[in-house]
C-alpha cells in the first residue's frame, strides 16, 4: 500500500489547515489523523503518521504523542468492523455487560481481539453520550442503540453479508 | 405545562433546514442582536442570570465580561461540544436535531465577544454530527448570517467544526484548548485563564453548547424576562438527559421549578422506574456529582421536597446533597449494586486521567483496584477505609478538577452506602450472585 492521499483528500487537508491561523497548522493534526485512519485500513501505522507529519511540517514525535493519547486512534490493525460497545455506568445499568458477553461467545473472541477472518474487532469503550439509548455501540461513523441480543445477531449477519458481497 | 425555550420547535418536520427554521422565527435573534452594540448583548446575558450549562454553573455574562481585549490581538469563542460526562447526552440532542438554534447562538455569542473565527470542538465519536452542523453553517452563510460584513454591520465571522478523537479530559476547558492546538489533552495550570491566554495564547471564551443555545431565547425575550423564568439563581430552562432504570429515558427541558419526584414519576418526564421496580439511588448531575440514596434524593435532610434546580440539588452540601452538574440524571433501581456501579465509574476515571498529576494518575488506579476487590468478594473492612483515604488525598490536590470528579462519586458512595460495601466484605460468596437490594435506602429519614 502506498501511503499517499488522493488529490481530493489532499485538497481536504488544505481546507482543514485554512481553518486555523497562519502558522498554526498543527491544529489540523487531529482532523488529518482521522482522515488518515479512514484512508489507510483503519489504523495508524508509523509510516502513516510520518506521512501526516510531513504534510503538516511537524516532527514525527509530535504526531506519535498525539495519536497515542486519543482512544479513537488505533495503534494496531483492526478488523473491518470495530464493535465499540459502551460499558460505562449508565449503559451497565441497562445490561451492556450481557451484550459484551454475547458478542464474545458469538464471535469467539475476547475483549480487544479480532476474529480470525479479520472481520470483527471487539473494543469496549467508555461513555459515548448515548446513555439514554442503552445498551449501545459505535460502528464506524454511526451508533447502534437500544441493543438486544437479537439485534446484535441480526447486525452481525448483516455485516457478514455486506462484507462478502 | 412547562416552558419550552430550547426545545420549542423540537420534532417539527424539516426543522433542521434553514427555511423551516426561519419560518419558525429562526434568525430573528441574530437580526436583533446585530442591531445592538456587542456590549449590550453581553449586558442582556448578564441580566438573564444564565449559568454555564457545562457543569460548573459559572455565570455566562460574567465570564464574557472577563474576556481580555488587548489591541490588535484576535480573540476566539470556542464551543465545548466534547460532552463525555457519563449520563450526559443533551448537547448531542441540540446539535443533532436543532442545529440552527445552536448556530444562531454561536453567531450572536461571536458577535458579542468580537470573535471573527469561532470553533466548535466536538467529541470525535459524534462522527455524523459535523455534517449536520456544517450544513447549517453553510445555509446560514448563504443567507448572509456568516462571512464578511454580516448584514452590513462590518462584523466578519466564520465558524468551524473541529473533531476531537476520544478523550473525556478534553472537555476540561484548558485541555480542550491544548487539543484544539493539535496537542495531547493535558490541562494547563491556571492562571493564566483562557479569558487572557487561551487558544494560541489569545483571549478565549469556552462555553458549553447548551449555554450558547440559551443565548437565543435570552435575546428574543430580553435578559430580564428570561431571568424571571425558573427560581432564585436557577434562571431560565435546563436540559436534563435522563437515563438508567426509568421508563422514558431521554432529553427533557425543565424550568427548574419542578420537584425531583415529579421529574422521575410524572409521565411528562421519566415516567417512573422501569419494570415497576423501586427507586434506590440517583446521580442527578452527571457521573462526577455525588450519588444520593432515594430518601435523600427526594427530600433534603431538612425534610423539604428536593427540587430540580441548582440550589435545591446542592442543599446540604456534600454531606446530604449533590449537584445539578451537567444535567446527566442517572437512575438506579432496587436491583442495582452501588459498589458495582461505583467500580464502573472508577474504571472510567482511571482510563480518562491524563496522567499529569500523581494523585489523580495513581489514585484513580488505586480506587479502581480496591473497588474491584470489594466487588468481587476479595475485600477487607480496612479496604473501605483505605478507599476513603485515597479519594480524600486526590481531592483538591490536582491540576484540573478531574481528580475531584473521580473522588466525589467514591466518597458519596461510601458516605451513603457504607453498609452495602460492608455487606460485600461480610458476604464474599453471596455477593457474587445476589445484590444487596433496596435495603433501607428509600426509608423516610427521621428529621430532628
Ligand atoms: C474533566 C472535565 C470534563 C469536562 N467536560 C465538559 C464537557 O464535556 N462539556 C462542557 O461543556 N464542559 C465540560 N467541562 C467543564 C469545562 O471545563 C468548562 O467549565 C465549560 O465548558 C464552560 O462552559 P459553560 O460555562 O458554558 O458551562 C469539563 C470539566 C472537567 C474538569
Ligand atoms: S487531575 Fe488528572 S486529568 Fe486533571 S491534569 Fe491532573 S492527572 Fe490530568
Ligand atoms: S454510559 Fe454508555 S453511552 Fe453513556
Amino acid at each position: 500500500m502506498s501511503i499517499q492521499f488522493s488529490e481530493e483528500k489532499l485538497a481536504k487537508v488544505q481546507e482543514i489547515i485554512a481553518r486555523y491561523p497562519e502558522g498554526k497548522q498543527k491544529s489540523a493534526l487531529i482532523p488529518v489523523l482521522h482522515l488518515a485512519q479512514e484512508s489507510f485500513e483503519g489504523w495508524l501505522d508509523v509510516p502513516v503518521m510520518d506521512y501526516v507529519a510531513g504534510l503538516l511540517s511537524l516532527k514525527p514525535i509530535e504526531v506519535y504523542e498525539v495519536a497515542t493519547f486519543y482512544t479513537m486512534f488505533n495503534m494496531k490493525p483492526v478488523g473491518k468492523y470495530v464493535l465499540e460497545i459502551c460499558v460505562t455506568g449508565p449503559c451497565m445499568l441497562c445490561g451492556s455487560d450481557e451484550i459484551v458477553e454475547h458478542v464474545k461467545t458469538k464471535l469467539g473472541i475476547n475483549v480487544g481481539e479480532t476474529t480470525a477472518d479479520g472481520l470483527f474487532t471487539l473494543k469496549p469503550t467508555e461513555c459515548l453520550g448515548a446513555c439514554g439509548y442503552a445498551p449501545m455501540m459505535q460502528l464506524g461513523k454511526h451508533y447502534k442503540e437500544h441493543l438486544t441480543k437479537e439485534k446484535v445477531d441480526a447486525l452481525l449477519d448483516e455485516l457478514r453479508t455486506t462484507a462478502m458481497s | 405545562m412547562s416552558v419550552k425555550l430550547l426545545l420549542e420547535h423540537d420534532g417539527k418536520e424539516g426543522i433542521r433546514n434553514y427555511e423551516t427554521w426561519a419560518l419558525n422565527g429562526g434568525y430573528r435573534a441574530v437580526e436583533k442582536a446585530l442591531k445592538m452594540a456587542p456590549e449590550e448583548v453581553v449586558e442582556e446575558v448578564k441580566k438573564s442570570g444564565l449559568r454555564g450549562r457545562g457543569g460548573a454553573g459559572f455565570p455566562t455574562g460574567m465570564k464574557w465580561s472577563f474576556l481580555a481585549k488587548p489591541e490588535g490581538v484576535p480573540r476566539h469563542l470556542v464551543c465545548n461540544a466534547d460532552e463525555s460526562e457519563p449520563g450526559t447526552f443533551k448537547d448531542r440532542y441540540l446539535m443533532e436535531f436543532l442545529p440552527h438554534l445552536f448556530i444562531e447562538g454561536m453567531i450572536i455569542s461571536s458577535y458579542a465577544l468580537g470573535s471573527n473565527t469561532s470553533y466548535i470542538y466536538i467529541r470525535g465519536e459524534y462522527a455524523w454530527i459535523p455534517d449536520i452542523l456544517e450544513q447549517a453553517i453553510a445555509e446560514a452563510k448563504a443567507h448572509g448570517w456568516l462571512g464578511k460584513n454580516i448584514m452590513g454591520t462590518g462584523f466578519d465571522c466564520e465558524i468551524y467544526v473541529h473533531r476531537g478523537a476520544g478523550a473525556y479530559i478534553c472537555g476540561e476547558e484548558t485541555a480542550l484548548i491544548e487539543s484544539l492546538e493539535g496537542k495531547r489533552g493535558n490541562p494547563r495550570i491556571k492562571p493564566p485563564f483562557p479569558a487572557v491566554q487561551g487558544v494560541w495564547m489569545r483571549p478565549t471564551v469556552v462555553n458549553n453548547v447548551e449555554s450558547i443555545a440559551a443565548v437565543v431565547p435570552i435575546i428574543n425575550l430580553g435578559g430580564e424576562a428570561y431571568s424571571k423564568i425558573g427560581v432564585g439563581r436557577s434562571t431560565g430552562t435546563k436540559l436534563i438527559s435522563a437515563c438508567g432504570n426509568i421508563n422514558k429515558p431521554g432529553v427533557y427541558e425543565i424550568d427548574m421549578t419542578i420537584s425531583v419526584e415529579e421529574f422521575i414519576y410524572s409521565d411528562e418526564y421519566c415516567g417512573g422506574i422501569a419494570k415497576g421496580k423501586q427507586l434506590k439511588a440517583c446521580i442527578p448531575g452527571g457521573s462526577s456529582v455525588p450519588i444520593l440514596p432515594a430518601n435523600l434524593l427526594l427530600k433534603t435532610a431538612k425534610g423539604e421536597q428536593r427540587m430540580m434546580n441548582y440550589e435545591s440539588l446542592s442543599d446540604g452540601g456534600f454531606q446530604t446533597g449533590s449537584m445539578m452538574g451537567s444535567g446527566g440524571f442517572i437512575v438506579l433501581d432496587e436491583d442495582q449494586c452501588v459498589v458495582r456501579h461505583t467500580l464502573s465509574l472508577a474504571h472510567f476515571y482511571m482510563h480518562e486521567s491524563c496522567g499529569q498529576c500523581s494523585p489523580c494518575r495513581e489514585g484513580t488506579g488505586w480506587m479502581y483496584r480496591i473497588l474491584k476487590n470489594l466487588e468481587y468478594g476479595k475485600g477487607k473492612m480496612a479496604d473501605i477505609d483505605l478507599l476513603w483515604d485515597v479519594q480524600r488525598r486526590i481531592e483538591g490536590n490536582t491540576i484540573c478538577p478531574l481528580g475531584d470528579a473521580a473522588a466525589w462519586p467514591v466518597a458519596a458512595a461510601i458516605r451513603h452506602f457504607r453498609d452495602e460495601f460492608e455487606w460485600h466484605v461480610l458476604n464474599p460468596d453471596e455477593s457474587q450472585h445476589r445484590n444487596f437490594g433496596l435495603a433501607h435506602y428509600a426509608d423516610d429519614l427521621v428529621t430532628a
